[in-house]
């Protein structure tokens, strides 16, 4: 998926929200969907089971209407976090041009956020891409809990983030962080616009 | 006073805050006092207000030298009747303003508690205004708003155009510093101006002002970087977002920084390119030229040079349309004038036009000589028109071909206007033109002043055809025309064909002249269709659906007493959409249950009946043929 096409002047963005089961990606989604103007709102597509858990995926087109001449259109989607939806989580990542893994700050849901972190690694490199290219973002969501459920930033970043990529906190179902965090990922995709000739690294995906 | 020539339209930022106000404003300017009268703008300070009005001052005049566009604050007004009640001049002040064609009257809302600034003011719109002068005034607030003033005032303000002008948006703002910026020969760092335009401001001006130090900043210290320009402003950058509550508008601030990535990402000539693209197109032009400009890998070297020629090239269209309707309204919006690649044809043909050499109207290609098909009840009209286009001018000259409607007329002088057109090559003008067309363009022309160009325009033809020349009869004047034109035509051995419901004898209100020179060629008369080509164009027009139909089929249908080739595709229509619903082709069977009603045996009324009736309403779109069924009937019943 090219990013920019200059002949039709559209800038095309796909994000993937990454992570374990129930850690919030669909509440980021639903929290964003919430913040857009009716005018600019495309429908968003959610197929989930009746536990409200994300069978398939979610999807959240945005259309950011016309910047510097260029029609801009973000593409949220969502993976199903639960182990056993491995394809599914394998064809939402082709082509995405930025991941924000999403991070259950429950402390109890630790191994679980390491585990799908390994998951999307395995999956990128699956795919033929190299995960130190695809930007990436980390959110630790959940962080509204009583202290005494959650770890805080500073421990799960020592556990997850080993990367050292831009990390958030976050309360995905109330708002704080869920914005930011879709600026952390989209400020480093778009900064690939520049570099290198607007080919994503890793081109193979699609 | 003069309006400041540098208020113009050209240099005013249209964005979706002003739009309205621009778009009144520019049907202002382009006709003073036609439109919106008086045209009240109301804004906040700073928005452009008195930009605009200057520029209505300044396109009325370019457009109409002869103008005479007075300009002033309303504190000057004042002023002036003052001095005028002063020195006992209070008729040459009238008189003054009198003369005035278009008045712009800035900063109305000081009127507040003048009575007798406001009777004077009333006195003198009501003056200018019975005369045709345009008005355009501006003030803080709408005309109900400003406080203290005669109800009879409030109500000639608004009795024209009240538009306001909001807050530009964002892109709306960058656009305005850009445009400032390059007018002041200054230039920043990527990112500057769109940091800039985020500053919480409420006017324009605040925004111009806060530029100006930048630039002035700059002069001293070097390029700035976005991130000093609040500091060099001297204002605190947003607290960092609050942690607890989610401000309202979060999407609104996530798109404004998506637009300063894109435009820090993005080169700034990629930018200033695609920019240019989607105004021209969102104004209708086509922008091939600068979208090639896109894809190329790096800046081209002259590329802005090329987006100002690209201005300039919409910009003489823009004249070279507006030259060309003032002759021909008809010829303005054509395609040509969208197309900055073809500003020289632009040209060509707008000096074609204005030397009257705009071909009349041709032929339609659709009615080929090819798809008319032949039969005993037209045999002659067909021989004939074969002839004509054997021999242009030679043969028959006029040939006039009559006959009921839906018979083919058109067809076949449309497939005549093709046949010459196709035999003498495409330098051939046929005018080809129904008898209604040439008669509102004569009326054009006419109301227009322009009937030598009319005249020129027909004359130049290599051959004339008119359809339903019928609709000339009872007006004297087209039949003068046409009388003049048939005779230059007749002269110069140029083809003329005519087609009518009537032959020319039987037309009522037809000039005794244009009468007998209508029957001095060849008369041929196309009658309904006979059996034999119902049968034929049953067959052809079946045929095009998909499948032959069959010849019983064939006989059945062309045994139906139809009365023109209208009527009868109406049927093979019909026909179509029953095989259709019901999935199968068309055969018989369809046709029989499709076209005679369920339970009657004869088909259609008696011919006797047929002719008596009214015509209307044997017509079949005007008859319901099939009745709902006793269910559907019963719940309409219940309703």
């Amino acid at each position: 998926m090219s990013l920019v096409n200059y002949a039709t002047r559209e800038i095309t963005c796909k994000i993937v929200y990454y992570g374990p089961g129930r850690s919030g990606k669909t509440s980021n989604l639903h929290y964003i969907y919430g913040q857009v103007p009716d005018d600019r709102k495309g429908k968003m597509v959610s197929l989930a089971t009746q536990t409200d858990r994300t069978l398939f995926f979610d999807f959240l087109p945005l259309d950011l209407g016309t910047i510097s001449g260029f029609t801009t259109k973000f593409q949220l989607y969502t993976v199903p976090g639960q182990v056993y939806y491995q394809t599914t989580r394998k064809l939402v990542l082709q082509g995405a041009d930025g991941v924000v893994f999403v991070a259950d700050s429950q402390s109890r849901q630790l191994e679980e956020n390491i585990e799908s972190f390994q998951d999307l690694h395995a999956n990128l490199s699956e795919q033929g891409i190299d995960p130190r290219q695809m930007p990436l973002v980390v959110q630790y969501n959940k962080q509204d809990l009583p202290k005494d459920l959650i770890l805080p930033v500073a421990e799960l970043s020592d556990a997850i983030n080993f990367r050292n990529v831009p990390e958030f906190a976050a309360d995905a179902l109330h708002g704080p962080g869920v914005f930011e965090t879709l600026r952390g990922i989209s400020e480093l995709v778009l900064r690939r616009l520049s570099a290198a000739g607007t080919t994503p690294a890793g081109a193979g995906s699609k | 006073m003069q309006v400041d020539s540098r208020t113009r339209f050209d240099n005013f930022v249209v964005g979706s805050a002003n739009r309205l106000a621009v778009a009144a404003s520019r049907a202002v300017a382009e006709s003073p006092g036609a439109v919106y009268n008086p045209l009240f703008i109301y804004s906040g300070p700073g928005l452009g207000k008195t930009h605009l009005m200057g520029a209505i001052g300044n396109e009325a005049v370019e457009r109409a030298p002869e103008l005479n566009v007075e300009y002033l604050p309303l504190e000057d007004f004042v002023e002036q009747i003052h001095a005028a009640v002063a020195v006992g001049e209070m008729e040459r002040f009238k008189q003054r303003y009198g003369r005035v064609d278009v008045l712009l009257i800035d900063d109305m809302q000081f009127l507040t508690g003048r009575r007798e600034t406001q009777s004077e003011l009333l006195r003198l719109l009501n003056a200018l205004q019975g005369s045709g002068r345009q008005i355009v005034m501006t003030s803080d607030r709408p005309p109900s708003e400003i406080s203290d003033v005669d109800e009879r005032l409030i109500s000639r303000l608004s009795g024209g155009l009240i538009v306001d002008i909001g807050l530009p948006d964002f892109e709306t703002r960058v656009a305005i510093l850009r445009g400032k910026a390059d007018e002041r020969k200054v230039s920043f760092a990527p990112g500057v101006i769109e940091e800039l335009a985020r500053l919480d401001v409420t006017s324009v001006r605040e925004l111009q002002g806060a530029m100006h130090k930048l630039s002035a900043q700059q002069s001293l210290d070097g390029t700035l970087t976005p991130g000093q320009v609040r500091e060099v402003l001297g204002i605190e950058s947003p607290a960092p977002a609050p942690d607890v509550p989610a401000p309202a508008d979060e999407f609104f601030s996530f798109v404004t920084n998506i637009a300063t990535a894109v435009a820090a990402q993005i080169e700034p000539w990629k930018v200033r390119v695609g920019e240019a693209i989607a105004y021209w197109s969102g104004e209708g032009y086509r922008t091939a030229a600068l979208e090639r400009l896109m894809s190329e890998p790096s800046a081209p070297p002259n590329y802005e040079a090329l987006l100002r020629g690209y201005g300039h090239a919409v910009e003489q269209l823009r004249q070279l349309e507006q030259k060309v309707t003032s002759v021909d309204a008809s010829l303005g919006g054509d395609e040509l004038f969208r197309d900055p690649q073809r500003l020289a044809e632009a040209a060509a043909f707008v000096e074609r036009a204005l030397t009257g050499e705009v071909p009349p109207h041709g032929p339609q290609a659709a009615f080929a000589r090819a798809s008319f098909q032949e039969s005993a009840s037209n045999q002659m009209a067909v021989r004939a028109a074969d002839a004509v286009t054997a021999e242009p001018g030679v043969r028959y000259n006029p040939l006039f071909l009559s006959g009921p409607s839906g018979v083919g007329k058109t067809h076949l002088l449309n497939a005549i206007g093709n046949e010459l057109a196709a035999r003498t090559g495409r330098s051939a003008r046929v005018a080809c033109v129904g008898a209604q067309l040439f008669i509102d363009e004569l009326i054009a022309a006419l109301q227009d002043g322009q009937i030598e160009r009319f005249r020129a325009r027909y004359r130049a033809a290599d051959a004339l055809l008119i359809d339903d020349v019928q609709f000339v009869a009872g007006k004297e004047r087209t039949q003068e025309e046409l009388f003049h034109v048939f005779n230059h035509f007749h002269s110069a051995g140029k083809q003329l064909v005519f087609a009518s419901d009537l032959p020319p004898k039987a037309i009522d209100g037809l000039e005794e002249r244009l009468r007998s020179r209508f029957e001095g060629g060849l008369l041929a008369a196309l009658d309904a269709p006979d059996r034999a080509l119902r049968e034929k164009l049953f067959g052809r027009f079946l045929a095009e659906g998909g499948g032959a139909p069959d010849a019983e089929l064939l006989a059945y249908l062309a045994e139906r007493p139809l009365t023109s080739v209208r009527e009868l595709i109406g049927v093979v229509h019909r026909l179509r959409a029953a095989a259709e619903a019901g999935g199968t082709p068309v055969t018989l069977d369809v046709a029989r249950r499709e076209l005679e009603p369920a339970g009657t045996t004869t088909i259609a009324p008696p011919t006797t009946v047929r002719h008596a009736a009214d015509m209307f309403f044997l017509d079949d779109e005007k008859i319901v043929w099939e009745w709902p069924d006793v269910v559907g009937r019963l719940v309409e019943d219940m309703r």
